[in-house]
């Protein structure tokens, strides 16, 4: 395994390069001529296909949290699920772990499945005829491990995700929240190294779904896996997102990390999805910061270039000078009191007073 | 050039009929070609018809093939075999625990299904069969549905999970499904003689036949309804696709599947009577030989057992579905309930004790003719006015008019309703009827359905129109439909057959009894159906409930009221030809007499191919309606 991992090129443990994903009749002769090149409504009008994946190229390095966004219907679940081939890809390379999942035999990508990746569901899945803890141990039962192994794995992971005491429940016994611990857990048995989330928590009540959110973050800690975040809640996806690609009519319009997508969105479908995100919560000073002028005075606090806009606030209360912002010991520019002032205000509503306040 | 466009659109709009103006203009035609062509181009009954003779012989041929010809030697004559050697077993496994034995077991069983209340149910069950002096009789019929059901879930479970789980089958199988489930029952016991000859083994593939669409269909709905995610979980963890059929699909669709072996189980016991025309031993034969006699004492005991069997094992596999899993006391108690009747099948003598029978046929037969009496004005004041005014002349109308005339008209009035394929399709069924020798006794059956039809669709649409506007009714009136819709078909001809003799009408009673419930409940339900929106909207726009009825609710579950019609039409052929048993003639008569005399086989064989076709032409006249543009 080590050595095939090795002959990933820059260390990625997915690397995704050309997928598409056409439902529907003949879909390699239309993938084949320039078909493909329609827009969605255009293309089913004329070939009664659906392109649900367009060309689409990224990369997840070890660890990371990548997150795909877009609306409803732009192909997010389709593309995780050709990830492991749930759904069949219609063209395109896709390699785990160095390994090429699109030729790979059933019984290999059952053992790519088994032991290396695993999913959490928007509706759960869950199997209302097992206890939870038999639940959990599914996957483990599938893999053949004997029964007294797995249920001691189970449990270990049952006290992880916080459900002790629910082993000999049904699902139908828990709450919603509870329930796609369950699943959670279940994905986590089989100690995958990738996992991936197709809107796991949008079948939850907000609050819930803030703890979920905050459960996933203290597991990405704690177990330290690689993620696959599939969501259509643009908070959801800057909380949990190092890198975001945001999708739109099957193809992915713009990747990046939240700062560059708020602060530099390619068009205006990106604008949109950004617009309410108040700009000095994910912008750093980096965005703000401009040349001094010839009178100001360089002897003011000295901040570094990727602090959040936000917690300079009170760096700038306490000083009338401008503030030096640096990267390492190179000075980057200055920012003062008004250009901070001016970052909160052009944030949307009632998101920037909050963070005013909560900064006094 | 775009002028005409206006002058053009003006006179199609003023000159469209509407749609009823076609049906009276097929009608005024049709009234004028009787009155000129009246009395020619019938086609009287000819028992020695051409059709009849071909079938003679060739059964004649068959029987004497049956030790030469290799598709019996190796294929026909081994299914045979098992089919007996399977039915023999369990009669004789069955006759042997005796019958404390099989009280015991039967109660055990219970346990299990579903705590004491179950066992005790069955264990009085199968009690009262021998009250009811039919123990042997009970016996012989459980092992025949046994033996059937056994099969079907064999053949059909396997089908339904292949089914369930890939489209391309489902495409494949379901028409051969559709064409099992309209075909009435008599058409396919002949073809079993010919095959399997007379007695338990071609009972039980006839029963097998009958019960199988069922099996199928449920156990592929069963595997259809599991919840996709669950799978698509199971698959991203790596499970074969056998894991997954097994640890969650099966598990997921047990309920369902169980209720397609309940279903399987009814639809088998409600052969039972019909499987004895062509010998199948048990209670099948006591009724038919009572419905033959017009004896209800004599029938009316057979009929309460099955009613009493189809209970106990409605409630056994019911309850059996709904429950998760059975505790260890659930065992012991089973056990010592099974061991018990098994230690006292020792003891007591191996008859159900002659003292412990009661017996009905004597004050039964006195209650009916007390009944017949005192009711005898009702009754055939009711006999009387439908034969005189409805029957005879439908029936005189369709016998005298050249066939020629009869065909044009359900051509036409197919046409109308369905469009050319299924008007071509009904038209062919009719020429076929005429070519088979059948024309007169078809007719006669044509007759008697749509009477039955008409008054079937009368009631049930008052009732479910009933129950849809009256919660307190629809709650007095569902369990009543349960239970109807549980018992065996033939059961209504009992009543029937006591009120008013071996008639026509005895048949239209009890296929109206029987077609009723359904379409009483679908009826219900398309008008229940009617957003709660939609009436909202109507009544603040301030329409009466007649109004609300007439111009929302009826027009919007339109859908299902011709469903309800549809059914209502399949099930009430079905029964019109049971009907035959009691007197009914036409069709029936004839398909009974054919199994009764050896020379009347051919004509009962095409008897049976007939009302198959009469079925799939009503039912390709009735069909496409819902496929017609709002009126
Ligand atoms: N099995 C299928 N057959 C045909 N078309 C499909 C199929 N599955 C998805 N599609 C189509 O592919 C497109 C993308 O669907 P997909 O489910 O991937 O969207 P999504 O981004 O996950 O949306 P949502 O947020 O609603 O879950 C949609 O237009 C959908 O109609
Ligand atoms: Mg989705």
């Amino acid at each position: 395994m080590a050595a095939e991992r090795s002959s990933a090129s820059d260390g990625a443990v997915i690397e995704v390069a050309g997928l598409w994903k056409i439902f529907g009749p003949r879909s390699e002769r239309v993938l084949a001529c320039s078909d493909k090149d329609l827009d969605p409504a255009a293309l089913r009008e004329k070939t009664g296909c659906t392109a649900a994946v367009r060309n689409v190229s990224f990369q997840v390095r070890p660890g990371e949290v990548f997150v795909v966004m877009g609306l409803s219907g732009s192909g997010k679940s389709t593309l995780v699920r050709c990830l492991t081939r749930l759904i069949e890809p219609t063209a395109g390379e896709i390699r785990i772990g160095g390994e090429d999942v699109g030729s790979a035999s059933p019984a290999r990508l059952r053992e790519l499945r088994r032991h290396q990746v695993s999913m959490v569901f928007q509706h759960f899945g869950l199997l209302p005829h097992r206890r939870v803890i038999d639940n959990i141990a599914y996957g483990l039962e599938i893999q053949g491990m004997a029964r007294a192994d797995r249920y001691r794995r189970a449990r270990e992971i049952l006290t992880l995700v916080g459900l002790d005491g629910h082993a000999d429940s049904y699902p139908d016994q828990l709450s919603g929240g509870m329930r796609q611990r369950v699943g959670l857990a279940r994905a986590l048995a089989v100690d995958p190294q990738v996992m991936l989330f197709d809107e796991p928590f949008s079948a939850l009540d907000p609050l819930i779904r803030r703890d979920m959110q905050a459960e996933v973050m203290r597991l990405h800690r704690e177990v330290g896996k690689t993620m696959v975040f599939i969501t259509h809640d643009l908070s959801e996806a800057l909380k949990l997102g190092e890198r975001i690609a945001i999708m739109r009519d099957g193809s992915i319009v713009q990747l990046g990390t939240a700062e560059e997508l708020v602060g530099a969105p390619v068009d205006d479908y990106v604008a949109d999805f950004v617009r309410d995100v108040p700009r000095s919560h994910v912008l750093s000073l980096r965005w703000i910061c401009r040349d001094p002028e010839s009178d100001e005075h360089l002897d003011g606090p000295v901040l570094p270039a990727d602090m959040i806009i936000r917690d300079a606030i009170p760096a700038s209360t306490a000083s009338a000078r401008p503030i030096r912002v640096v990267q390492g010991d190179e000075l980057v520019g200055v920012v003062d009191r008004v250009d901070i002032l001016t970052a909160m205000t052009s944030d949307a509503g009632a998101p920037a007073v909050h963070a005013e306040k909560a900064s006094a | 050039m775009s002028a005409p466009a206006v002058p053009v659109t003006a006179p199609q709009g003023t000159l469209r009929l509407p749609r009823w103006a076609v049906l009276a203009g097929i009608a005024v035609l049709f009234t004028v070609g009787y009155l000129l062509y009246r009395g020619t181009g019938t086609l009287p009954h000819d028992d020695e018809a051409a059709p009849f003779l071909f079938i003679n012989d060739a059964r004649e041929t068959i029987d004497a093939g049956r030790n030469e010809n290799p598709l019996f030697l190796y294929l026909i004559n081994y299914l045979r075999l098992f089919t007996a050697g399977l039915y023999d077993l369990l009669e004789v496994g069955l006759t042997a625990l005796g019958w404390p034995g099989l009280i015991g077991v039967m109660g055990a069983l219970g346990w299990l299904a579903g705590g004491w209340r179950i066992a005790l149910l069955a264990a009085a069950g199968f009690v009262s069969f021998g009250v009811l002096g039919l123990w042997e009789a009970s016996v012989l019929t459980l092992a025949l549905i046994v033996a059937a059901v056994l099969l079907a879930l064999v053949v059909g479970i396997p089908l339904g999970i292949w089914t369930g789980g890939s489209a391309r089958v489902r495409r494949l199988i379901t028409p051969v499904l559709d064409v099992m489930q309209i075909m009435p029952t008599f058409a396919y016991l002949a073809p079993m003689v010919l095959f399997f000859q007379i007695g338990p083994a071609s009972a039980t593939v006839a029963t097998l036949i009958y019960a199988l669409p069922v099996t199928i269909r449920i156990t592929a709905l069963a595997i259809e309804q599991v919840s996709p995610t669950a799978i698509e979980a199971s698959a991203s963890l790596g499970a074969t696709r056998r894991q997954t059929l097994r640890k969650v699909q099966l598990p997921m669709a047990r309920e369902t599947i169980a209720l397609a072996i309940n279903q399987t189980i009814m639809m088998a016991l409600s052969m039972v009577v019909i499987a004895a025309l062509i010998s199948a031993p048990g209670l099948g034969s006591d009724i038919v030989r009572g419905l033959s006699r017009a004896n209800v004492g004599f029938m009316l005991p057979a009929g309460v057992a099955i009613v009493i069997m189809a209970i106990v094992l409605d409630r056994m596999t019911m309850a059996a579905a709904r429950r998760r899993v059975s505790d260890r006391v659930s065992y012991v108690a089973a056990g010592m309930l099974a061991l018990a009747g098994l230690a006292l099948a020792a003891v007591l003598p191996a008859e159900f004790p002659e003292e412990w029978r009661i017996s009905f046929a004597g004050p039964v037969n006195d209650a009916v003719t007390w009944a017949k009496f005192s009711w005898y004005d009702v009754t055939t004041a009711i006999k009387n006015i439908s034969s005189e005014a409805l029957l005879n002349p439908l029936q005189g109308l369709l016998t005298s008019a050249p066939w020629w005339l009869v065909a044009a008209a359900v051509l036409a009035v197919a046409w109308w309703s369905s469009g050319v394929r299924p008007a071509l399709t009904a038209l062919g069924c009719l020429v076929a009827i005429a070519l088979l020798g059948l024309w007169e006794h078809g007719m006669e059956t044509l007759t008697t359905v749509l009477v039955a039809v008409a008054l079937t669709l009368l009631i049930g649409l008052l009732l479910g129109i009933a129950a849809a506007r009256s919660l307190r009714f629809s709650a007095v009136q569902r369990p009543l439909l349960d239970a109807a819709q549980t018992m065996p078909a033939f059961v209504y001809l009992l009543p029937a057959l006591a009120l008013f003799g071996a008639t026509r009408f005895t048949a239209i009673f009890a296929s109206v009894i029987y077609a009723v419930p359904p379409v009483a409940r679908l009826v219900e339900e398309g008008i229940r159906g009617v957003p709660p929106t939609v009436v909202e909207a109507a009544v603040s726009t301030g329409s009466t409930s007649g109004q609300l009825l007439w111009k929302v609710q009826l027009p919007m579950a339109r859908r299902a009221i011709l469903l309800a019609a549809n059914q209502g039409i399949v099930m009430t052929l079905a029964m019109v030809v049971v009907g035959g048993l009691v007197g009914a003639g036409g069709l029936g008569y004839d398909v009974v007499s054919g199994f009764v005399q050896r020379t009347d086989f051919g004509m009962g064989f095409t008897a049976g191919v007939a009302t198959v076709l009469l079925g799939i032409m009503l039912d390709r006249i009735t069909q496409g309606a819902d496929r017609r543009p709002s009126p």
